[in-house]
C-alpha cells in the first residue's frame, strides 16, 4: 500500500505547490482579485437597471396629453427621447438597427379617448434582445403614464380617474420573448467565474512542469499519478473555497441576492463543483503537452458551456440536441442547482439531480485524468 | 561467495522517436561499484539510453535488469533505488536549496525529513546558501544541488547526465573526487560526459555513436583495441608539415598542440613512411607517442561522418 499512496509524498506535493502558490505573486493576486472583479464588473453590467436608453416617440398629434405623459416618462430617467417622429416605418427602423431601445407610440385619438373617458392606448415596444435591460423601464410604465394622466386633467379628475384605471399600456417585447431576472445572473456568475479561474489554473498543472523541465525529475522520482493528481489539485480546493466566500458576500453586500436556501446545501454544492472543476482542468492538462494547448483547450470547453448552460440562454429555450449537449457541462448541473438553492430555497432531495450528476463528473475526470496520465516521457 | 548481478545489465535496447531510430541495440553491462563513463558526440543517443535505463522512457525493443529488477516490469523498484542527475537542471527554481530537498526527501519518505535535509546540505557544503532560491544559484552550484538532491536517499545506482558540463575545473574535481568517494562505498555510477579527463578517471568507458555502442571497456582496452598509432613532429617547420601530410596515405588526424604536431592513423606502416617523409623534408624531429583517448575518440567520430545529427 505504502507504494501505491503514501500521505508523505503526498504532503511535500502539497507543501511544495503551496510554496510556489505563494511564490508567484501575480497569480496569486489574480486568484482572488480577478473573480472579484468579474462580479462586480459582470454584476453590474449585466444586471444594474439601465437608465437613459435611448427612445424614439412616435406621436402624430401633440396634445398636452402626449406632453405629459412624454414628461412624466423622462422623469422616471428610464427613457430619453432622441427622436421624436410621426411615421411608425422611421421609428421601426431606427430600433431594428439599435439605435434606439425603445418606441413609445401615442396613437392621434389619444387625447379625444382621455376627453371622452374612453379606453386610451399606450405602445411600447421594447428592443429586449437582451430582455434584463429593458425590463425596469417596462414595468414602471403603466403607473407613470396614468399619474401624469391624473395630473393633467385636474379638475376634471373624475374623469381623470377612469381613464387612469382604463389606460391600457400594451408592450410589446420584440426579438426575445423570454425574461431572464437579475437575480438569475449573479449564482450564475459564481458559476461562471469558479469555472474559468478554477478550470485555467489547474489546466496548466502539469505542462507547466514539463516546460519547465521539472517533469523529469518528478517522474524519476517514486510517486504515485494519483499522488500526483491530489498534490495538484487539492490546493486550488482552498483557492476555490477563498473566491467562493469573495463571491457571495459580494453577491449579498453588492447586489443583494437573495439566500433563501440553506448555506450548507449552497457549500456542499459548491464544492462538488469546484472539486470537478479542478479535476476537468487537471485532466486537459494531462491531455496537452504545452501551456498554450492547454490554454486552448480550455477555452474549447469554456465558450460552448457558457452558451449551453442555461447561463445566456434559458435552458429550456433551446432545441433538444442543444439540451442534450449542454447536460455534459458541469455548470449546467451546477446553475439548476444553485439557482434552485439560493432562490428557490430547494432542499437536499430537490437538488439531488444535478448534484449526482456533479458527482458523476468529478469520478469521470479523475478517471481520465489517471488513465491519461503519461509516467514516462515518451 | 557468489558473484554479484550487475547493476545494469540490458540487452538490445531500442529505441525510436518516429522513423528516427534514436537508440539502436544498445546492450550494456555495469558492474557494482564501478563508474562507468559514457561517452559519444552530439544527439548519438547518451541522455535517451540513460532514461531507458531508469524506466523514464519505455524501450520499443530489449529487456534486461537494473539492480536485480525488470527493466520493464519494476520501473517503480528502479526508480526508488536509483538516483538520476538529468541533463538540464530540473529542479525548481523558484523554491529555495533547502525546499527542494525537504520536496525530494518527502517524496522518498525520508525521515525525519529535516534530518536528511540538514546532512545532505552540511555534506555538501550547502548549509550556508540553504535560503537561496534554486533559480539564482550558478552553474556549479547547481549542479551540486542537483547532485545532492539525488543521493540523499541513498541509492545503489547514480545515473548521471553531462554532470560537469560548464562547471570550472576546480568544482569539477571536487565533483568527481565526490563521485569516487561514493563509489568506494559501493555506489554504482554511469556517467555521461563530453570530457577526455573525467573519462579517464572512469573505470570503464563505453562509446556509443548514431545510437549504437561501438566501443567499451577500460580505457586502456578502448585505446589498444581502436589500434592506433601517433606520431609527434617537432620544430619550425611543422606548419609547413601539416600542409604536407593532409591527404597524405595512412594519415588519418593532424592536429597541432603548440609547437608539435600530433600525425594519427591506423595504417602503421603507411602512416610512418609518409610521416618520415614530411619529416625529412621540412626537417623536423619525429617520434612515436601514446596514443590518447581523445586520439581515439576523433577516430571514431569521424569514423562514422555525420555522427552529429
Ligand atoms: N522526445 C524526443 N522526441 C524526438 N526526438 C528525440 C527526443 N529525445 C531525443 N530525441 C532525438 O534523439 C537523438 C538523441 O538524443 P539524446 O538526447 O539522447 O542525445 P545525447 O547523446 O544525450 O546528446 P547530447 O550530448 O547533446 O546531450 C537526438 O537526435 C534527438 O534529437
Ligand atoms: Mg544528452
Amino acid at each position: 500500500m505504502r507504494h501505491f499512496f503514501s500521505l508523505r509524498r503526498l504532503y511535500a506535493l502539497l507543501v511544495k505547490e503551496a510554496i510556489q502558490m505563494r511564490r508567484d505573486r501575480i497569480t496569486f493576486a489574480m486568484m482572488l482579485g480577478v473573480p472579484l472583479m468579474q462580479l462586480v464588473l459582470f454584476g453590474f453590467a449585466i444586471n444594474s437597471d439601465p437608465k437613459e436608453l435611448p427612445a424614439a416617440l412616435v406621436a402624430p398629434t401633440q396634445d398636452r396629453y402626449t406632453r405629459a405623459i412624454v414628461t412624466a416618462l423622462e422623469l422616471t430617467g428610464y427613457y430619453r427621447f432622441n427622436y421624436v417622429t410621426a411615421s411608425a416605418q422611421e421609428a421601426e427602423n431606427l430600433i431594428a438597427q439599435g439605435v434606439v431601445s425603445f418606441v413609445v407610440t401615442i396613437p392621434s385619438d389619444f387625447g379625444r379617448r382621455v376627453e371622452r373617458g374612453e379606453r386610451p392606448q399606450l405602445l411600447i415596444e421594447a428592443d429586449a434582445t437582451d430582455p434584463a435591460v429593458a425590463s425596469g423601464a417596462i414595468s414602471t410604465l403603466g403607473t407613470v403614464a396614468a399619474n401624469a394622466l391624473l395630473h393633467e386633467r385636474g379638475a376634471e379628475a373624475e374623469a381623470a380617474e377612469r381613464a387612469r384605471s382604463q389606460l391600457e399600456v400594451v408592450v410589446h417585447r420584440r426579438y426575445n420573448p423570454e425574461g431572464i431576472t437579475q437575480y438569475n445572473i449573479v449564482p450564475g456568475l459564481l458559476g461562471v467565474i469558479l469555472q474559468m479561474t478554477m478550470v485555467m489554473m489547474t489546466s496548466m498543472a502539469l505542462t507547466r512542469e514539463t516546460e519547465r523541465g521539472t517533469m523529469e525529475n518528478l517522474l524519476a522520482m517514486p510517486v504515485t499519478p494519483l499522488e500526483i493528481m491530489l498534490g495538484k489539485v487539492l490546493p486550488y480546493l482552498v483557492v476555490g473555497a477563498v473566491q467562493v466566500a469573495v463571491v457571495l458576500t459580494a453577491a449579498k453586500l453588492l447586489f443583494n441576492v437573495p439566500f433563501v436556501g440553506t448555506l450548507s446545501l449552497i457549500l456542499l454544492g459548491v464544492f462538488v463543483f469546484v472539486l470537478s472543476l479542478v479535476l476537468l482542468g487537471y485532466t486537459i492538462s494531462t491531455l496537452s503537452r504545452t501551456q498554450m494547448q492547454a490554454m486552448q483547450l480550455t477555452f474549447f470547453f469554456f465558450l460552448p458551456s457558457l452558451l449551453l448552460s442555461g447561463f445566456m440562454f434559458p435552458y429550456r429555450g433551446m432545441p433538444g440536441w442543444a439540451q442534450v449537449l449542454g447536460e455534459f457541462f458541469p455548470l449546467t448541473h451546477f446553475l439548476r442547482m444553485i439557482r434552485g438553492v439560493m432562490l428557490k430555497g430547494a432542499n437536499f432531495e430537490t437538488v439531488q439531480a444535478p448534484l449526482a450528476a456533479l458527482l458523476l463528473f468529478v469520478l469521470a475526470y479523475a478517471a481520465l485524468a489517471l488513465l491519461r496520465f503519461r509516467r514516462t516521457l515518451d | 561467495m557468489n558473484v554479484p548481478e550487475p547493476a545494469i545489465d540490458v540487452q538490445g535496447l531500442v529505441k525510436r522517436f518516429g522513423k528516427k531510430t534514436v537508440v539502436n541495440q544498445v546492450s550494456l553491462t555495469v558492474e557494482q561499484g564501478e563508474i562507468s563513463g559514457f561517452l559519444g558526440p552530439n544527439g548519438s543517443g547518451k541522455t535517451t539510453t540513460i532514461r531507458l535505463v531508469c524506466g523514464l522512457l519505455t524501450p520499443d525493443a530489449g529487456t534486461g535488469r537494473v539492480l536485480g529488477y525488470d527493466l520493464l516490469r519494476d520501473a517503480a523498484r528502479i526508480k526508488r533505488e536509483v538516483g538520476y542527475m538529468t541533463q538540464r537542471f530540473s529542479f525548481y527554481e523558484d523554491l529555495s536549496i533547502a525546499e527542494n530537498l525537504s520536496f525530494v526527501a518527502g517524496l522518498y519518505q525520508l525521515f525525519p525529513a529535516q534530518e536528511h535535509v540538514q546532512n545532505t546540505l552540511s555534506d555538501l557544503g550547502l548549509t550556508v546558501r540553504q535560503h537561496q532560491l534554486a533559480g539564482n544559484l550558478s552553474g556549479g552550484w547547481k549542479q551540486r544541488l542537483a547532485l545532492a538532491a539525488c543521493i540523499m536517499h541513498k541509492p545503489k545506482l547514480l545515473l548521471l547526465d553531462e554532470p560537469t558540463a560548464g562547471v570550472d575545473p576546480k568544482a569539477r574535481r571536487e565533483f568527481w573526487d565526490e563521485i569516487h568517494a561514493l563509489a568506494e562505498k559501493g555506489l554504482t555510477v554511469l556517467v555521461s560526459t563530453h570530457y577526455m579527463d573525467e573519462a579517464e578517471r572512469c573505470h570503464r568507458i563505453n562509446y556509443i555513436s548514431q545510437g549504437s555502442l561501438i566501443a567499451s571497456g577500460t580505457v586502456s582496452e578502448v585505446v589498444k583495441n581502436a589500434k592506433l598509432r601517433t606520431f609527434i613532429l617537432t620544430g619550425t617547420g611543422i606548419a609547413k608539415a601539416a600542409e604536407m601530410l593532409a591527404g597524405a596515405p595512412g594519415v588519418d588526424q593532424i592536429a597541432p598542440f603548440g609547437l608539435t604536431l600530433h600525425v594519427v592513423g591506423q595504417d602503421a606502416k603507411l602512416l610512418e613512411k609518409s610521416v618520415a617523409q614530411v619529416a625529412k623534408e621540412t626537417k623536423t624531429t619525429m617520434s612515436e607517442a601514446e596514443t590518447s583517448l581523445e586520439d581515439v575518440f576523433i577516430q571514431l567520430m569521424t569514423g562514422d561522418e555525420g555522427g552529429v545529427s
